[in-house]
């Protein structure tokens, strides 16, 4: 699966996309959050408070009780500040 | 030549780290036709705030979602299109480093009347700044500190609903 990262999200994981194997237990966003936040510290720290940590599954956003079947690119990224 | 004046498309958005010319978007949406009766431009510029300790803002680095960014948008203009009878809507975001005074978003509406044109423009930027993929980062005397979303700017999207 691949996994991108923006802003701050991407500053403390230490890359902007990783591709990584899930295991079968990882169903949804907020599993895979949760999962990536056991990896190491980077992870960690990046997904230390998840309420302010916002997705998306191919380019559309999610909330965290999406289901990851099917999903080719998932991305982590902070509330956006553009505009 | 300017890239806005071969686009024939009246609707479609656009990132770039290039500035952009508001007048010249506004008159290609609207060359050779003679149904809109009214366009609305809009404008953000990086403004020089001061922060609570007083600093001054150097710079913005703006990061985005390549791919998702335009397609955000662009389900933004559909939604819009859905809303108000427009002839014409453009969005060109701009991406990279910017200083205060210069220009990062444009929205261009046009339609028969000027309320739907208003309306329009100003939909387009409440739901771009919460759901489009841009993050701001500050430049502030040395140090970089990516800038918070507000609560006010998702009132201001949520009142569409």
């Amino acid at each position: 699966m691949k996994i991108l990262y923006f802003a701050w999200l991407r500053e403390r994981v230490g890359v902007a996309e990783e591709d990584i194997q899930l295991p079968p237990e990882v169903a949804t966003v907020s599993d895979l959050a949760h999962w990536l936040a056991t990896r190491d510290a980077a992870h960690a720290h990046a997904f230390s408070n998840p309420a302010v940590v916002r997705a998306a599954i191919d380019r559309r956003h999610v909330k965290g009780d999406a289901a990851l079947a099917g999903a080719r690119e998932i991305a982590f990224f902070p509330p956006m500040t553009g505009g | 030549m300017s890239a806005a004046l071969s686009l024939a498309d009246p609707f479609g958005v656009r990132v770039q780290a290039e500035p952009f010319d508001a007048a010249a978007e506004a008159a290609a949406m609207t060359r050779g036709r003679v149904d809109v009766g009214a366009v609305v431009t809009f404008a953000g510029l990086c403004r020089a705030d001061l922060a609570a300790d007083g600093t001054a803002l150097t710079a913005l680095t703006l990061e985005h979602y390549p791919g998702m960014a335009e397609e955000e948008m662009g389900r933004l203009i559909a939604e819009a299109r859905q809303r108000w009878p427009l002839l014409g809507a453009r969005i060109v975001h701009r991406h990279g480093r910017l200083v205060p005074g210069d220009p990062i978003v444009l929205v261009v509406t046009a339609s028969p009347h000027r309320g739907a044109a208003f309306a329009a423009a100003e939909f387009l930027m409440d739901w771009l700044k919460t759901s489009a993929p841009f993050w701001k980062k500050e430049d502030r005397a040395g140090s970089g500190d990516w800038v918070e979303a507000k609560s006010t700017d998702d009132a201001a999207a949520e009142r569409w609903k």
